[in-house]
């Protein structure tokens, strides 16, 4: 997917980009090549998270497995989940949906929860801002759902694209249908738009102002109307 | 949420059901709120302590002096002459009631009117113009005050003070050490503190007390025991100050009962009536009630910081477990409300806050620039039996912190693995406030620490921290602190082969030029020496000063409240109380770590620079070094960031430390030992050393306890404390570790559940003590612009709050820069 908002341009691609950054230090300026994403083994990720091992035992916390999108390396991530279980960690994937179903059905015994994007309902919205269709997140959700996973849904609150009203009770129908009933409402923000400028990519939602809190708390009632847990920011 | 809002909200949504249940529950909230602020009574003291100017009263040193010139003065071995002063003082000072207080007894004539103790710092008129006009932390003195200094105070005292004693008994390599900062002295301006009170006086007066005298009197053994007389001496000299201090009541009772005959209104004529009975009652005999409980407390209070100045001031510890048998016994007697044990408290809250330590100057006002006397309210922990101690007072006092929001006396609460989330949860919604309290301790590692240094079991479960983050057994310790000790600069002074660089002094011995170093450890090697010779200076110099204490300034009010002083007949400052320890309070651990870390890595590892240009760049300030400033600053490995490679170097530099200090004995049958705190010396400490060779320019604050340097723990809190987790906290009496966190974190359950799992997993890794500024960069850097805009902005300072207005420059930019994690 190549979402219009997606905060994490630099994950779009699979690959190490590099960027110069400046810093001034005492008025003197340096410039710093600074390299986005890196390649690790599965076995320096192991290491850095049983570092917070402690914490993990105490919050009931564990490891989420994020991007970009995790699922455009579908092997590492199902061998680095295997890793985590045998650990004993608890894991969690936050993903776009769009992966094939084959990944869906290797990884769903290994991961706890999935943190699920749910975008747009309308298949030629969808396509126009994301660049691809929704069914095949559509079909692995519900294949989540049928082998009762734990699924918190992410929905975010993008002005003039995600929050009409269609669109919103399309999500509400579609949900309730599926028996899911808890929903992250994410507010659209406009902090990556430096990484385009740096990354020489353009960003299109110049326009789009940031949500305000009236509309996000309606937003929130909107969904408990109907029956669903919501959080704002998630 | 406030009424009018809800009102429109009401509108709003009438007819539907579910939001008019919603709405039922909003509105007794809102009446519960109600119910918890604080009354038109307690909002005016709290005014009025606020208002009150910090001024010096001449009062005790006046009377203090009449009494020294007097006949019977000459006639008394000095513990009674210590006493008698003592009580001629209580005797004459004058007696001042606040318009509504219902907690009497003040240590100046009037609210932060504030005596010096002559007999151990004696104020110079130019020190008294310098109090005046500085622009932090001043003290105002009139003319007249000045010239009873200048024609009574200053001719009698003069070079027979304890700083004089102290000074004067000092070896040259102690003060040199001294002027370059290498470590600091509490005791050359304030007497020895640093205790607090445990149990005994809800359950005995001071008429028990002098029982106990008598039965020691009589026990005295003048055949076989040298030492009898002195003993004598001693347990005289403790009766004559538990007369004192009844006396002292009884005066307060006689101005409380004629002020009740002239008052019109009725109901406060029935309360003075009544607080008249209490001072009447208490100290003399045990408390039977909350309120009498308090009042005594609050004399002993007094009697304490009256005798002498002692740092820390003084500390009722455990309040909640002090206080619960009487809260308990009279709610279900009916004869108190928790509205009335609210109120109490908040009016004791006020009486402390009217106390500001007395005046520093010199390194002692820069190592600990500020008002607060370091009283630190215990809340929470664990009951004697080992169980969990949280009861219904805990958080009551915890709403009293939160309503009061005043500088002093401190809060925190010891959190051990047995208290429930509830009483963290609770805690933590009063430090998202930001004004700096509570601040939070780890019960079950101040109990194994406690117990490490030979403390029985329920000793050390009585005990707690008091004054910034130190550990002790409450009732039955005296535990001085004795000074700062300038890890950073002794480093500093071995990369100069023992030299001072800023004076070219040779401070150390000559452990070698680091330019012909072949290795890391050779540079540990000799740091190691370094620091072993100047703990050797400090502590010659602390076993002097310790016998000039016991040998010329006892303090029997002190020692009557210690035990075991009575029973040993041996004063508090000459080693009565049960344990005896001395601390030595290692500063800069962060700065030390990141510092070595750099050698380690650019000179030896990687061979990125050699010493020689590395040093020759710090002893330029970095001037034209900029591109290895920025490698030493963003490129190098940090200390806070969970990286072995770097916080190895904590580990060792504090291991060092505590094998130059930890077990060695003191003259009053102690020990010293370590722990890691600097309350605002980092600063001092900082201005007195170069550029240093983490890109640390010169004059620059160092890191303060044990947190890292300010901005390079760039991977978050948990990394942040499982690096700080990495030195055996068990081996100290304390650590003292700084986090911020702007409001954003805080703002629903889920910020507090994760902040409360956060200090658990650091107490779980034996962390002693978390403690929290929340507040953005931005508003303190409008309060630096606009202090005027910001007057009750109080901030974490290091072990304990301040208001951000009376903190110097540097302080408040250094607090600014103190990472500002954003989320988890």
């Amino acid at each position: 997917m190549r979402c219009m908002w997606c905060h994490n341009p630099e994950s779009q691609e699979e690959t190490v980009n590099k960027v110069e950054k400046k810093r001034i230090l005492d008025g003197e300026q340096f410039l710093e090549d600074i390299t986005i994403g890196t390649w690790v083994s599965k076995q320096e990720i192991i290491d850095e998270v049983s570092k917070d091992a402690v914490f993990y035992d105490e919050s009931g916390g564990g490891v989420t497995l994020s991007g970009g999108e995790p699922l455009m390396q579908p092997k590492f991530i199902e061998s680095l989940l295997k890793s985590l279980k045998n650990k004993g960690f608890h894991t969690c994937i936050d993903t776009c949906g769009y992966a094939e179903s084959a990944t869906f059905k290797k990884i769903m015994p290994l991961a706890d929860l999935f943190l699920y994007d749910i975008k747009l309902i309308d298949d030629v919205q969808h396509v126009y801002y994301t660049g691809v269709s929704n069914e095949l997140t559509l079909m692995n959700l519900k294949l989540l759902v049928q082998n009762e996973k734990e699924v918190i849904i992410r929905f975010p609150v993008i002005p003039c694209v995600t929050d009409n009203e269609d669109n919103l009770e399309a999500v509400g129908y579609l949900l309730k249908n599926l028996g899911l009933d808890r929903i992250d409402l994410l507010p659209y923000h406009a902090m990556a738009r430096n990484k385009y400028q740096r990354m020489g990519m353009k960003y299109q939602l110049n326009e789009v102002p940031e949500p305000d809190n009236k509309r996000l708390e309606s937003l929130k009632s909107f969904f408990e109307a109907d029956g669903f847990k919501v959080t704002i920011g998630g | 949420m406030d009424l009018k809002l809800l009102l429109e909200a009401k509108q709003q949504v009438q007819g539907q059901f579910i939001a008019f249940k919603h709405l039922r529950i909003s509105t007794k909230i809102v009446v519960a709120q109600k119910n918890i602020t604080m009354n038109e009574r307690i909002r005016s003291l709290r005014e009025e302590s606020l208002k009150a100017i910090n001024k010096i009263s001449a009062e005790r040193a006046v009377l203090l002096t009449r009494f020294y010139k007097s006949k019977e003065a000459q006639k008394v071995s000095l513990p009674v002459k210590r006493a008698m002063a003592f009580k001629y003082i209580l005797e004459n000072k004058k007696i001042w009631i606040g318009r509504e207080e219902l907690i009497v007894g003040e240590r100046g004539p009037e609210p932060k009117a504030t005596p010096t103790y002559p007999e151990i710092c004696l104020h110079s008129v130019k020190d008294l113009e310098t109090l005046d006009s500085r622009q932090k932390v001043s003290f105002k003195s009139g003319e007249d005050t000045r010239r009873i200094y200048h024609d009574e105070i200053i001719p009698y005292w003069d070079g027979k003070t304890q700083r004089d004693k102290i000074f004067s008994n000092m070896e040259e390599a102690w003060l040199q050490a001294y002027q370059a900062g290498v470590f600091t002295e509490f005791q050359e301006q304030r007497a020895p503190g640093h205790t607090v009170l445990g149990n005994k006086i809800y359950s005995m007066g001071f008429r028990d007390f002098k029982e106990q005298i008598r039965k020691t009197l009589e026990g005295l053994d003048f055949f076989d025991d040298p030492e009898a007389l002195n003993k004598k001496e001693e347990l005289m000299a403790m009766e004559i100050t538990a007369d004192a201090i009844i006396l002292f009541a009884r005066r307060y009772a006689n101005t409380l009962e004629s002020l009740a005959e002239s008052e019109l209104d009725k109901n406060r004529k029935k309360e003075l009536q009544e607080m008249t009975g209490i001072c009447r009652r208490v100290p003399e005999n045990a408390p039977r009630t909350f309120h009498e409980a308090l009042q005594y407390y609050w004399f002993v209070h007094v009697g304490v910081i009256t005798e002498l100045n002692p740092w820390d001031s003084f500390n009722p510890g455990r309040l909640d477990q002090h206080l619960y048998p009487f809260f308990k016994k009279e709610l279900e007697n009916g004869s108190l409300t928790r509205e009335r044990a609210k109120e109490l408290l908040q009016a004791f809250w006020v009486k402390f806050n009217n106390h500001p330590a007395p005046p520093k100057i010199g390194i002692t006002a820069k190592e600990s620039n500020t008002y607060t006397d370091f009283t630190l309210i215990n809340v929470g922990g664990l009951k004697q039996n080992g169980t969990d101690a949280v009861n219904e007072l805990s958080y009551l006092i915890l709403d009293v912190v939160e309503e009061m929001r005043i500088l002093q006396p401190g809060s925190m609460i010891q959190l051990s693995k047995q208290n429930p989330d509830a009483f963290i949860n609770r805690a933590l919604k009063i430090v998202k406030t930001g004004f700096g309290q509570p601040s939070i301790f780890n019960t079950d590692a101040i109990v194994q620490e406690l117990t490490r240094q030979g403390k029985s079991i329920q000793d050390a479960r009585n005990g707690g921290a008091s004054g910034c983050v130190e550990s002790g057994a409450f009732g039955t310790e005296a535990y001085i602190l004795t000074g700062y000790f300038n890890l950073t600069k002794i480093l500093e002074i071995t990369l100069h082969n023992g030299q001072d660089p800023r004076t070219g002094q040779q401070l150390g011995p000559e452990t070698g030029n680091p330019k012909g170093f072949n290795g890391f450890d050779e540079l540990l090697n000799a740091y190691e020496k370094q620091i072993k010779h100047f703990a050797d200076i400090k502590i010659r110099g602390n076993n002097i000063i310790e016998k000039l204490y016991a040998k010329y300034m006892p303090a029997p009010f002190l020692s009557l409240l210690i035990d075991d002083c009575i029973t040993n007949a041996r004063d508090y400052n000459a080693g009565g109380a049960r344990y005896n320890t001395s601390y030595i309070q290692g500063v800069g651990l962060g700065s030390v770590a990141d510092i070595l870390t750099s050698i380690k890595y650019n000179v030896f590892d990687q061979k990125k620079v050699s010493m020689d240009e590395i040093l020759q760049a710090a002893s330029h300030n970095f001037e034209g070094y900029g591109e290895l400033r920025n490698d030493l600053i963003y490129h190098t490995p940090k200390y806070g960031n969970d990286d072995d490679y770097a916080d190895a170097q904590s580990v060792i530099v504090f291991n060092m430390f505590y094998k130059a200090v930890n077990g060695r004995p003191t003259p009053r049958g102690g020990t010293f030992r370590i722990n890691m705190l600097p309350t605002t010396s980092h600063v001092y400490f900082g201005s007195v050393i170069g550029a240093t060779l983490d890109g640390r320019k010169a004059g620059m604050p160092l890191s303060e306890g044990i947190s890292p340097f300010q901005g390079s723990d760039r991977k978050g809190p948990t990394a942040a404390l499982k690096s700080a987790a990495k030195i055996d906290h068990l081996k100290t009496g304390g650590t003292l570790l700084n986090q911020k966190f702007t409001p954003q974190l805080f703002q629903d359950e889920k910020g507090i559940f994760s902040l409360a799992k956060l200090i658990r997993g650091y107490f779980r890794m034996n962390g002693h003590h978390i403690q929290f500024n929340v507040v953005t960069a931005g508003i303190l850097r409008d309060a630096m612009k606009y202090p005027e805009k910001f007057q009750d902005l109080i901030v974490r300072v290091a072990g304990y709050s301040d208001y951000f207005n009376d903190l110097t420059e540097e302080l408040q930019e250094e607090i600014i820069r103190r990472t500002e994690h954003d989320g988890f």
